[in-house]
């Protein structure tokens, strides 16, 4: 069974149903397997073959869906990335994975442009929006046509996807994601959200962030639909689409949610068709969990907890959050989850400790990082089994339930994504006048926690916060720049002279 | 007609815009578009537009009409002040 199979299903059986709406457009399952059918054609007219690594530098719409089908078609595999990421660090992935084709957007030609200049293993870039002429490794996007492809023979054990996570050394880790692992996933997460083939979810989060694709993965294997936005930045426009497509699934993080919930015409909006609402990335507060269901009070809410190193871990039944609001539930089907202590023993219901995690969804490891990779996956109860160490601490409660309580490393969730407080470090410390920095997490109602820098500058710089915004503007993801910049005459240290941030906010 | 695009364009260029590489932001171009100005900092600029000119913007206005290039802030401010 590989991730495209059930995919393929719905085409061979309802190819005139709709699997994706983006904006006015509306694309059948046939039309779609079309549309992928072409980029995999050309793919491999340029030499990508199974095993080779696709980038997916899209905006949410048919060019990021086709070219994943089409990557997985061909066995290769695709690697999504978040297009506000900037061109050094997307030459660092392209680098690293050694991606040899990069599917992107003539709109972001002034990140990938110097980016693939650097990257000598991008042979092609498609580009949709792109008339072509412009190298000879820059390609318009493929148009379709009727090209037939032989099997390239992938089993479930192969790659599917890579996905690159934050890390706290400041350098993203690719998560090797096999066929296995990705089907594993989508199986229980849609399992037990209950989900339908006549389902239509609406879907605001990036697609190349986990929790977006897999609204994709999941739709496509039950044969739903899914209404693509953008963004999340109208959030008008967003409940206009929801009430016109009679959405039944939502899936957001926080931010979104009191970005709805601070609206004061939101039920002008008929949303009466929606069913489910699912929150994860970080914790929803009691009162906007009260908020919500008063609002929706005929859609179930979700409240879960994941890495993208297995996808997703825990779930709450909805029949749970009135008896215990903050749990984060257990774990989901075909999976399990226990909690040891810092010796790696496994410990009893009532007791804190760092969640593990053993299924068929756990990744294969970090790529080509062998030391971070044995710090996350450890043996598991059967030998040759490797289980996943989160890197979360939790507590259980007496019938076993789950309450996260902090992460082990120091990394800042902001708009429910993670921000590596030492790569905005990286990035600050390289403007010329700073002298030192320290980037901490601070409580915000509407990001979670909002990102603020403490900056001390060399002797007779000068510099405003704007400056420093800026500067972290052309070389981070948007939800990695500081929402605050604090300076300060010295930064508190250790007895070893590190920067201490204890006390910092 | 008052012209509020050159302190937009001031407030934009100094809070959003990359660098001295980028190429300037043309009156029509989409914010969104040309990956200008993120869903937060849609959430500054209303910020700003109250902050600045003294309107309220009520929440069925944030919408890419409204706020999503130079012209569109241009047509909407005047509108909003003239009511």
């Amino acid at each position: 069974m590989l991730l495209h199979h059930d995919f393929e299903g719905w085409v061979a059986r309802h190819a005139d149903r709709v699997a994706l709406v983006c904006g006015q457009e509306r694309h059948t399952y046939g039309d779609l397997a079309r549309r992928a059918q072409s980029i995999a054609a050309a793919l491999r007219r340029r030499g990508v073959r199974r095993g080779d690594r696709v980038a997916l530098f899209l905006d949410n719409g048919v060019e990021f869906v086709a070219g994943m089908v089409a990557t997985l078609t061909l066995g290769a595999v695709f690697m999504p990335i978040n297009p506000s990421t900037k061109d050094d660090k997307l030459a660092y992935m392209l680098g690293d994975a050694r991606v040899c084709a990069l599917l992107t957007h003539e709109s972001l030609a002034q990140v990938w442009g110097p980016a693939v200049a650097s990257s000598p293993s991008v042979r092609s870039v498609f580009v949709a929006g792109h008339a072509g002429g412009a190298g000879t490794a820059v390609l318009p996007w493929p148009a379709p046509g009727a090209d037939s492809l032989a099997d390239p023979d992938s089993i479930d054990q192969d790659l599917a996807a890579i996905i690159y996570t934050s890390g706290s050394t400041g350098f993203p880790k690719g998560v090797m994601l096999t066929h296995l692992n990705m089907v594993s996933a989508a199986r229980s997460v849609s399992t037990y959200l209950g989900l339908r083939s006549d389902d239509v979810i609406l879907c605001a989060l990036p697609l190349s962030f986990d929790y977006g694709l897999y609204q994709v993965l999941m739709a496509f294997r039950l044969g739903a639909s899914v209404v693509l936005e953008r963004n999340f930045s109208f959030p008008v426009k967003v409940l206009e689409t929801m009430e016109r497509e009679r959405a039944t699934v939502f899936p957001g993080v926080p931010t979104m949610f009191s970005m709805l919930m601070a609206l004061a015409n939101l039920a002008a909006f008929d949303l009466s068709a929606l069913r489910i609402i699912t929150n994860t990335a970080a914790a929803l507060s009691e009162a906007h969990i009260q908020r919500l269901r008063a609002l929706f009070p005929q859609a179930t809410l979700f409240s879960m907890y994941g890495l993208t190193e297995c996808k997703r871990v825990t779930y709450l039944p909805p029949e749970q959050l009135d008896i215990r609001p903050t749990s984060v539930g257990r774990g989901m089907p075909n999976e399990e989850v226990w909690l040891v202590d810092d010796q790696g023993l496994r410990l009893p219901n009532g007791a804190t400790g760092e969640l593990v995690i053993r299924g068929s969804h756990v990744m294969r490891g970090y790529w080509e990082k062998p030391e971070e990779t044995a710090a996350r996956l450890k043996p598991g109860p059967i030998p040759g089994e490797m289980v996943l160490y989160s890197g979360d601490l939790f507590r259980t409660d007496s019938d076993g339930w789950l309450y996260f309580l902090a992460r082990r490393d120091d990394i800042i969730k902001s708009r429910g994504e993670k921000v590596s407080p030492r790569e905005v470090e990286n990035a600050i410390s390289s403007l010329e006048g700073v002298f030192e920095v320290a980037v901490v997490g601070v409580p915000d109602e509407i990001l979670g926690q909002a990102v603020k820098a403490f900056v001390t500058l060399a002797p007779d710089a000068s510099l405003s916060a704007r400056d420093v915004i800026r500067h972290c503007l052309a070389h981070l993801e948007n939800f990695m720049v500081p929402k605050y910049v604090e300076f300060v005459e010295s930064l508190p240290k250790t007895g070893t002279g590190k920067i201490k941030k204890t006390g910092l906010a | 007609m008052r012209d509020f695009k050159a302190q937009l364009r001031q407030f934009i260029e100094d809070n959003f815009i990359m660098g001295p590489s980028e190429p300037a932001v043309s009156d029509a171009d989409s914010f969104m578009e040309r990956r200008v100005i993120d869903s937060t900092g849609f959430l500054e600029l209303v910020m700003y537009l109250e902050e600045t000119w003294g309107v309220t913007v009520t929440d069925d206005e944030v919408i890419p009409e409204n706020l999503d290039s130079l012209d569109h802030l241009q047509g909407y401010l005047t509108r909003k002040l003239s009511a």
